[in-house]
Order: C-alpha cells, then structure tokens, then sequence
C-alpha cells in the first residue's frame, strides 16, 4: 500500500521544502540587516518586472535545464553525476573549436553543428568516469569531482595557451564570427509583434532546451531504452536478470547526461559570450544537482525548478545591485534547497507520511 | 635547482600539505565510520571564515581557532542530522553543505567586514605565527646579526639549513597536524572506540547487535571530523595567510578526499599522499613551469595531478582502494 | 515450578497499517529448547526482534525470570541476559573472530588488555562447550558454521542465558545442522535456555521441547512437542488442512531439452562455484536441484539464465549456446526459449518500484510486440498486463500498483505468469515458493506440473527439500559446486538426499 497520493510526493513535500528554505534564507536577511519582504520585492521587480529582467530570468533557466537534465537522465540509472560542470565547461570547449575553425553560411546551420560538437565534447568527458563506474566499479561521484578539477585544468591551459589570440590579456579566445550569432529572444519575438528586450542575453537555445526536456521525457518514459535506464537505477541484479547491460547503459546513461551538459554551451557561449572564456559556466553545472532534486527528476518539474533558479539567479543579482545583500545569497538558497529536497528529504516526508496515514485510518 | 630551493620548495610542500592532511584525517574519521563526507571543502570554509573573522574583532588567534572549530562542527551537526538522523543521501548533504559555507561565508563576511567578502588583514597577534625550535636560525638571529633571514640560512650548513628552514619555524597547528598521524593510528587500532568505528564502518549491523549504538558512534566520528576540518580551515585563514578570502579552500577539501582515497584509508598513508599533493601544489606555486628533459610541463598539470593520480587509483590500475562496507549507506534496522 | 526463563504477555506491533504481532504471549521454563514455528511474515522475527529491544513494542510486556523488564535496545537485552543468533550473521567480514567477540564488550578503553582477556575466556568457553573456532582467523576467512559458532560465542561471552537462534540451519548442512543441535543440546543441559525460530517441521519434532505455532502475527498455540505430531502442527500453521504432497501423474519424458557438459562458474573473487557438472533435462519432466543454500546452485541457475559467464557447454534443443562474451545475457537466452523465475523475486525477477505492467514487460522490453516503432507500447502492455492478472488471479488485478504493493504470493504470480506464458521451451525456476503463502504455493505448484505436463522441460532449483521431493521427476544433489548424485523422486527420500547434501558420496551411502 502507498503510504500517500503521489500528488504529495510529487507537488507538496517539493513545495514544503522550498518554503523551508525561503523562510531559512528570509532570517539569514533579517540577521545581515536587510528587509527580507523588500528584498523579495526587488527579486520579482528585477527578475520578472520587465522583458530585461525575464530575458536574464530565461537565459538562465536554459543554462539550468540542460544541467538540470543531465543530472536526472543520470539519477533514473542510479547514478549522481556531479561532474556537470566539467562536462559543461569541456562541451563549450568542443562549442568554441566549431565556431572558431568552421566557417557557417547561417546561424542555424552554425547552432547544429555546434550543438553537436558541444555535446560530443560533453559526452567524452562523461565517458571516462563512466567507463570507469561501469567496468571497474570506481565511484562516480568521486570521479566526476576529479574530472571538474582537470577539466578545469584543462580549460585553463587551452585558454591561456593555445587558443587565445596572440596580444590579447585575458585567457579567452577570439571573438566568434558573426555567422554564429543565434538570434535573441528579441529578434525572435519582434515578427511576432512583442517587444522583448534587446539587451538581454535569452535566445534561441531557449527552445533547444525545451526541445530537450520533451525528448528526455520520451526517452525515460516511453522507449525500451528508457525502461532500462529506469529498471537499472533499481536494481543492478534485476537488470542483468532482464538481459540489459548494465556495463552498456551505465555507458549510454552518462554519454547522455555528458551532452546534455555540453549543450549548454550553446547557450552560454555561443548564444551569450560569444567566445569562451574561464568560468563560463558558473556553477551552473552544480545547480543543476538542485534542480534535479528539486524537479523530482520529471522533465517537467525540471523546467518548472529551471525557471525558478533563473529566477532566483536574475533576482539575486539584481539584490547585489541595488542592496547590501551580496549575489551569495544565492548560493545559500541553492544549498538550502538541496538540502531540504535532498538530504533532509525524510525530515520533511516523514511527517507528512503519518499525516496522511492518520487521516486514511480515521477515514478507514 | 640548488638544495637551498629545494629545501624551500619542502617547506613549502609541509606548509601546503598541512591543510590537506588534517582534513583528509577529518575525511578518515568519517568514512571509516561509513559516513561519506564530500563536505570537508565547506567545514574548512567555513572555520576558516570565523577563525579569522573572530580574530581579527578580538585580536585573539585562538579564540580564533575555537570559533572556527565550532562553525565547522556545526555544519558536522547538520551532515549528522541529514545522513544519521534522517537518513539522506550523504553525497548530497556533502554538496549541500559546501554550497552553504561558500554562500554563507561571503554574506556575513560583507555584512560583517564590507570589504569585498573577505576579513580585515590579520596583524600579528591574531595569527599563528612561526615557532623557533632550538638552534634554528630563525627572525631573532637575522634581527642581531642585522642581515636578511635568507642570507644567513643560506650559508648555514646542510644541516642548518634542513633544521631552520624545513623542520622549524612552522606555526604550531603545522606540528599538532603532524602528531595527529600516530594519534589517529593509535586511536583506530589501539582503542576501544577504534575498534568500534572502523566496525560501524564495515557493519553497522555488528555493533548495534552488540549493544552499541550506531548513531553515537557515527555522531562522534563526525564531531571529529568537525574538529579537525575546523583547525584546517584555521591554519588556512590565520597560519598560512593573513585574513579570509572568499573561497579560500580553493579546492583543498577536495584534493585531500582524493588524497584519503590514494591513502586507502591508512592514517600513515595519509600522510605520505598529502605530502605528494602538497608538493605538487607547492611546485606550482613556485614554478610556472618545469623543465623536464626537455620537455615544458605547463603549471596546469601540476593543478590536475593530484586529482589524474586519484583517478587512476580509483580505477585500480595501481593497486584496488576498496572503501570501508557500510559507507555512504544509512543504517536501517532490518526487520 | 521455577520463574519462567521468559514470559510475553500480551505483545503487540504494527508497522504502519501492517499488525506484524497481536497480542502474543508466552513462557519458557529454563533449561528447555522452545520452538516457535510459522509460515514466513507470520512475525515470528518481529517477535523476536522485539524481545531483543530492535523494536519497541507497542503493547505488552516482558518478564525475565519473574521480574518485569524493560528492553529498549539491543544493550538492555545483553544486560538482561538475552543473546541473540540472527539468520544473517551479524559479523565484521574483515575482522579476526576474538574482535568480533570483543566487539561492544570491552573491558575499557584501551583494546589490547580487552583482548588478551577474551583470548583467555574463549578457550574457556570453547572447552565448556566444544565449541573450536580459531580467534585469529578473520570472518571471510571461515566457513558459515564456523561463523555461526562465533555468533554463539559472541552470546556466551555477554553470559547470556538465554539463546534466540533465528532460522539457524538454513545455511547449513545436514551434518552442520545435527552439530549445532549438539551444542545446543549442551547448553541446554547446562541450564541455558534456547529459543528456536524456524519454519522446519523436522527440527521443531527432532529437538525442542515445547512449541509455539504463529500464524498471521498471532500465537494460535503453544503445545508440550511431545504430545504433539508433524499434521497438527502444520495445521495450525496454515490454517487448515495441508497437502504434503502434490498429486501427480507419472512423467513421459521426451527428448532432451537442455544438456549441459562440463558445466564451470567462477565467480567475481575467483572461487569455482559450479564444477564440471553433467546434466539433461527432456521435455515433460522437471529436474529438481537439491543442496543447501550455497553450494553452487544458485550460480547454475544464473549461468544457464545468462546472468553470469561459464565454461564448459550447454546446448537447447541440440542448439548450442555461448557462455560468455557475445550472446550470453540473459536476453539471448529468452530468445533461445528459456524462460527464468529467478530465486530472488524482489532484487532479481521484479522491480519493486515498477508499475505491475511495467514488470509484465521486464526482459520482454525489447520483444516487438510490445513496441511501436521506436517507442514502447505502453497501451498494449497493460492489456496485456490486465489479460495475465486475471488469468494468474493476482490480487489486486491493477495494473497500475507498484510491484512493492503486492503481497509475496501475488509477487510471485506476476513473475511466474509473465514467463510462463512466453510458451519457453525450458523453465529455470528458483525457490518458487520462499516467502508466499500456501494459497499461491499450491497455485504456483500446480502451474508448474501443468506445464510439465504440456512437454516442456523445467530445471527447478529449491532448498526446501519437501518441495522437491513433491514436484520432481528426478533428483539430482547439488554439494560444493558438483553433483553428488541423481535419483528418480519416487526412489529416494530424504534421509539419502540429506547424506548427499552433506557431501557423503552416493556409493558409500
């Protein structure tokens, strides 16, 4: 028997847990010495008051789903992919070698290729951790640690030694030519009669990110593949009682959840900097562990805590901007929520559970 | 490289290692207990911060160090409650908990100090500084002779030159860090309480059957897990440096699980693979590059070595790291 | 009369919606072995677990020797004088056995006083008792009775008075089992008091001196076993009147289905698990594998289930299969016409967390009818889901509900169900019947004789050994990864198959 309705499990132990996190993080701005209610005023006002404010909102949100993604498509076999940021930072890498040394008639054919070369780049950074778990049984999420480190490394040595150009100061290539340029949210939304703001970095990739939520949701659900990924996250034993390898979807799983983080860049370098520098990423590949969590590994509870740390991402900086409240109040709100939806999960669960088991025996 | 650089690289390489070593013994405690613990990097952060920040309001080092032991143990008493208690995932509460130290550190850090997230430079008296042992020519000799320090170890004999500049004059948490190595060995394998850890470790079932409970042992290997991550972020903040600054760690809780996974889990070990990292660091620092053999070896891979040396480790080319049974698994009474 | 060495009055747990015990009470005079007998999850462990402080009952109250105890934890049961021997030893694999014994009752801090001590108390207790372990051996290095008698130890080093011992003999062998009665014959006789948990029949007649029947989490009697007999005590178990045996015609084997030359597993750590064993199984008759848990029968299932590589040959229907590499998973065996019910339905045959339609489909996933061009055929799955429940007369028929929500029995029909009707030419089929009810038992028993009886051929491995003399046609021993021997059913008994379980050679017996 289930110990409540899924809609508990899915829609109020995430929303309990967030608020515990907002009410956490309202005192930490009350002990700073900031109005908390005023501080959320500003957020929304900054985040969300003006097409500005939705176009920070949404290019962040798309940074988040991908990693978002990556992660849950790795949860559903069992694994935790901590490493998204490596892959993240690896696939705009891959991004960057496409833009700089291939020439493209035409952003769209630019986008595809690049996409493709972020991901692969993405996926081979996944693979060596994930060879590893597979076949030889070394913790992924120790390995996926070191590979942020080395990627890291990695990035910097390419940057500072190889791929910038020559007289330049800071460690970043050279601007992307101008055939790559996606089209903004502005360019796309002004046919259409809306007036979206020019400034702000949302583009294209916006979709490219949706696009993916929908195949990963089909992926995971609706296809034989999916099945396994899901069956293995279960039970290693069972899966190889069903004849599935778990040598071989340990592999596909991660070279998944690889390219997916490798996507990102499509949005952060390609669509925003438009050229790669040191720490594109941001963290985002982190955050997207809190999104997962948070989205219950759901496509769609993805978009859903995607939107959500954008919105908190915009906000927050908007907080550093016109408060005394640094852009670290952020990082504290994303613990918060890992933490409630994550590790103290059975905290929040357990009450909740007998509420409902006490409700069902009176009713009973 | 003359003896005289490489003596300092060595000294260097203790001073780096020190960090490293006492957290990665931090590391040891827990995971021997069976509880995961990729938050050493927070713990660190965080006492780091309120050693120094407590110093610098109070002028007082070691009221410094306790605070900085207490806000590390804080957030053991918060891993405790999400992985003990609650039975989390350990690895999340570990992410969890590093988030929190590099968030928090900076908030209060700007609300305290409003100086960019980091605290006030420390004077003197609010850090550890450098002890004398006897007969090393230390600040007070080149102070009477009226010269520079340098000059006058450099043309001390080998011996000098080892004993002032590499054994002495390090600040004492370096030394208490390198006591810990036997104690933490005499305490897992000579003791009651060892025996107990490494079982709650390997079974947690064994030593609950036996009248023991699994929390509290779990709740002790944490706390010192706390205390020990507490003195690391302490030497870091107010040993090594002068003052906090955001994200000082810079990956130090990390380099050291590596460095508890290349030990195997072996305190003595321990200490030879933080001294491997710390040198490597060490190496980087003073290097920008090394010439070997004709070949430039860029800095970058002085930075990834420590975590490419864990790798290969892990993936067990060079002998297998098999990890205490029962870690990162809650302990559930079967029915 | 004495103080009773234990007495229950009036237990009760639940877990959740689940009443595990209801209001059981019992007593037991010191110096006696008393039995409790029940089908499993009748509570016989929650019971125990209880009276060891795992549990805090939620009524009830426990006596030792006349005084009322409270027992919150398991260091409150030592203190009390309660030892406990668990059916999963509760050992530190890579500890000596001395620190296993020390292990919670230390003199004082420092560990090497402690264990010079224990060294000195553990050649006594062995004398005492002629129980022989080696204290410096580590715990993977030692056989499972060897542990067993360190879990003894362990209890008698706590001066304990009291002995629960939790399903002790399942991983024994018959020699092992009749050795640990031995000792506790012994301690019983020094003045110890043994309470016996099994769901043997046999032990309970052989050894004890009362019994205590559970059935559904309550105690339906508690009777001197002497004046008790094998039928009553079964009936009170069930319920009901039980058939010990099943009825069936003789078999008409056919040709061979499955042959298996030279037959060799070695496993993960590298110990040869299966040796060189020679087997056929024809169509129309099963082949019942008996052995104690352990000796390479559940690696021969696996193997011939594609779940892990061997050497040697098998071949279906004169067809032969590779062993490893290429083509040995499980899923090429499917299609090669054997079907699997493997022992473990929970970590192996089903995933818990899967939707019953879901595991309708599991190993099948790829089959084409469940697919619809890249995508599964979710729709059809659960038709075909529905068409199986109602067949299988699984209850709930939902196939909506998590496999976890199904009880053992209706578990059990989902998996059995799902490879029967695949029409395979073979059936492996594992422990059919551990952990589900006698309803679904005989349900399950009597689908598995149909299918015989439709000609196909079936490799049933089980430790019960009732189980196997009841289906099978043939009988073959399993004993330290090779075949002792091999009987037809209705010559043999259990007496010949336990001597063969025990490693005696056939010839000699």
């Amino acid at each position: 028997m289930e110990k409540m309705p899924k809609w508990a499990d899915v829609v109020l132990i995430p929303v309990i847990s967030l608020l515990l996190a907002a009410v956490i993080s309202a005192i930490v701005i009350l002990l700073i010495g900031e109005n908390p209610m005023e501080a959320l005023n500003l957020m929304v006002n900054g985040a969300l008051g003006s097409t500005y404010g939705w176009g920070y909102t949404l290019y962040y949100a798309t940074n988040f789903l991908f990693t978002g993604l990556a992660v849950a498509v790795a949860a559903h076999a069992g694994l935790f992919n901590i490493g998204g940021e490596g892959q993240a930072m690896i696939g705009g890498l891959g991004l960057a070698l496409v833009c700089l040394y291939i020439p493209f008639p035409h952003w769209s054919i630019a986008l595809l290729v690049a996409a493709v070369g972020a991901g692969i780049f993405g996926a081979a950074w996944a693979a060596i951790p994930a060879y590893l778990q597979a076949k030889r049984g070394s913790h992924i999420v120790i390995t996926t640690i070191m590979f942020n480190f080395i990627a890291a490394a990695v990035l910097n040595y390419m940057l500072v030694s190889v791929l910038k150009p020559k007289g330049a100061m800071d460690p970043a290539t050279a601007k992307f030519p101008e055939s790559t340029q996606l089209p903004s949210l502005h360019e796309i939304l002004a046919p259409i009669g809306i007036e979206f703001s020019k400034s702000a970095p949302a583009n294209v990739t916006l979709f490219v990110g949706i696009a993916a939520c929908i195949v990963v949701w089909g992926l995971i659900w609706h296809t034989p593949l999916g099945h396994e990924i899901r069956a293995l996250g279960k039970s290693e034993r069972g899966a190889v009682y069903a004849g599935i390898s778990p040598v071989r979807t340990v592999m596909i799983t991660m070279l998944i959840s690889g390219a997916l983080c490798g996507l990102m860049a499509t949005n952060n370098v390609m669509g925003e900097a438009e050229r790669l520098v040191l720490n594109a990423t941001e963290g985002a590949g982190f955050i997207g562990i809190a999104v997962a969590l948070m989205g219950r590994n759901h496509p769609f509870g993805v978009f859903l805590a995607a939107i959500l740390f954008g919105f908190l991402y915009q906000g927050g900086a908007e907080l550093a901007l016109w408060t005394n409240i640094p852009s670290e109040l952020i990082v504290v709100i994303q613990a918060l929520v890992i933490l409630f939806t994550g590790a103290l999960d059975n905290m929040v669960r357990m009450p909740i559970e007998k509420i409902f088991l006490a409700f069902r025996k009176e009713n009973a | 490289m003359d003896f005289l650089t490489l003596i300092q690289v060595l000294d260097s390489t203790v001073r780096m290692a020190t960090p490293l070593l006492l957290a990665c013994l931090a590391g040891l405690f827990s995971e021997r207990a069976g509880i995961f613990d990729i938050g050493l990097e927070g713990k660190m952060l965080m006492a780091a911060f309120f050693s120094a920040a407590v110093a610098a309001v109070t002028g007082n080092v070691w009221l410094g160090l306790l605070a900085g032991i207490g806000a590390s143990m804080l957030l053991s008493g918060l891993h405790g409650l999400a992985s003990i208690t609650f039975r989390g995932n350990q690895l999340i509460s570990g992410v969890a908990l590093n988030f929190l130290a590099s968030g928090l550190t900076v908030l209060i850090a700007e609300s305290w100090f409003r100086q960019g997230g980091r605290t006030p430079s420390l004077l003197t008296e609010g850090r550890f500084n450098g002890i004398e042992l006897p007969f090393a020519i230390g600040p007070s000799e080149a102070e009477a002779a009226g010269r520079p320090l340098s000059e006058l170890i450099g043309e001390a004999n080998v011996i000098q030159q080892i004993w002032s500049e590499l054994i002495s004059g390090h600040s004492i948490l370096v030394y208490v860090a390198a006591l810990m190595v036997p104690l933490t060995w005499w305490v897992l394998f000579r003791t009651r309480f060892g025996l107990r850890l490494r079982a709650v470790g390997e079974n947690p079932a064994a030593v609950d059957t036996a009248g023991v409970s699994v929390r509290g042992l779990r709740f002790a290997a944490i706390g010192i897990a706390g205390v020990l991550c507490g003195i690391a972020g302490a030497y870091l903040a107010t040993g090594l440096q002068a003052g906090f600054v955001k994200e000082m760690t810079s990956g130090r809780g990390y380099i050291a699980l590596a460095a508890l996974i290349f030990a195997k889990w072996r305190p003595w070990h321990a200490l030879g693979a933080c001294l491997l990292f710390g040198l490597l660091q060490a190496v980087a620092l003073r290097f920008q590059s090394i010439q070997l053999g004709g070949v430039s070896i860029p800095v970058q891979v002085m930075d990834a070595l420590p975590y490419v040396l864990t790798v290969v480790i892990l993936a067990g080319f060079v002998g297998k790291a098999i990890p205490p049974r029962a870690g990162g698994q809650p302990y559930v009474k079967e029915r | 009369m004495t103080a009773p060495a234990i007495e229950l009055k009036g237990i009760s747990k639940a877990f959740g919606p689940v009443q595990a015990n209801k209001d059981i009470s019992i007593s037991v005079q010191p110096g006696t072995i008393h039995g409790i007998i029940g089908e499993n999850g009748a509570g016989k462990s929650t019971l125990m677990s209880i009276l060891y402080g795992f549990y805090k009952a939620d009524k009830g109250e426990i006596w030792i020797k006349g005084t009322k105890t409270e027992i919150p934890d398991s260091q409150a049961a030592i203190a009390a004088g309660i030892g406990m021997v668990f059916q999963h030893f509760k050992l530190v694999e890579n500890f000596t056995v001395l620190e296993n014994i020390v292990l919670g009752a230390e003199d004082s801090g420092l560990l090497m006083p402690s264990l010079s001590r224990a060294r000195k108390e553990l050649k006594e207790l062995e004398e005492e008792y002629e129980l022989y372990v080696d204290p410096d051996k580590r715990i993977d290095e030692i056989g499972v009775g060897m542990q067993q008698r360190v879990e003894i130890l362990k209890a008698l080093y706590r001066k304990a008075e009291i002995l629960i011992l939790d399903e002790p003999t399942g991983v024994l062998t018959p020699a092992e089992a009749d050795q640990l009665f031995r000792i506790l014959d012994r301690l019983r006789s020094e003045g110890k008091t043994i309470i016996l948990i099994t769901h043997k029949l046999r032990e309970i007649m052989e050894y004890t001196d009362t019994v205590s029947v559970m059935r559904r989490g309550q105690m339906t009697a508690t009777v001197k076993t002497a004046e008790s007999s094998p039928e009553q005590l079964a009936e009170l178990m069930v319920g009901r009147k039980v058939l010990l045996r099943v009825d069936k015609v003789p078999a008409t084997p056919g040709k061979p289905i499955l042959e298996i030359e030279k037959l060799s597993v070695v496993d993960s750590a590298g110990v040869q698990r299966v040796k060189d064993i020679d087997l056929t199984v024809r169509a129309g008759e099963i082949l019942g594998i008996a052995g104690v848990a352990g000796n390479g029968q559940s690696e021969l299932l696996e193997v011939l289930g594609g779940m892990r590589d061997g050497t040697g040959s098998i071949r279906i229907n004169g067809q032969p299969l590779p062993l490893s590499g290429k083509g040995s998973d499980a899923r090429a065996r499917r299609h090669a016409g054997i079907a699997h019910v493997p022992e473990d339905r929970q970590r192996e045959g089903l995933i818990m967390d899967f939707h019953a339609w879901e595991n309708v489909a599991f190993g099948y996933h790829r089959e084409d009818i469940y697919k619809k061009g890249l995508f599964l055929d979710n729709a059809a799955l659960r038709a075909d889901t529905e068409a199986k429940m109602e067949k299988f007369d699984v209850r709930p028929p939902n196939p909506w509900l998590a496999a976890k929500s199904f009880s053992g029995g209706n578990q059990q029909k989902i998996v059995v169900a799902r490879e029967i009707e695949r029409n395979p030419d073979l059936l492996l089929i594992g422990q059919p019947t551990r952990g589900v009810d006698i309803g679904a038992i005989e349900f399950i028993h009597q689908q598995i004789m149909e299918l015989r009886d439709q000609g196909k051929a079936i490799l049933l491995v089980s430790v019960e050994l009732e189980e196997i003399l009841s289906l099978s046609d043939r009988v073959a021993v399993m004993f330290d990864g090779k075949i002792m021997g091999e009987r037809p059913a209705d010559q043999t008994d259990e007496k010949e198959l336990g001597l063969l379980m025990a490693g005696v050679a056939g010839e000699a017996a």
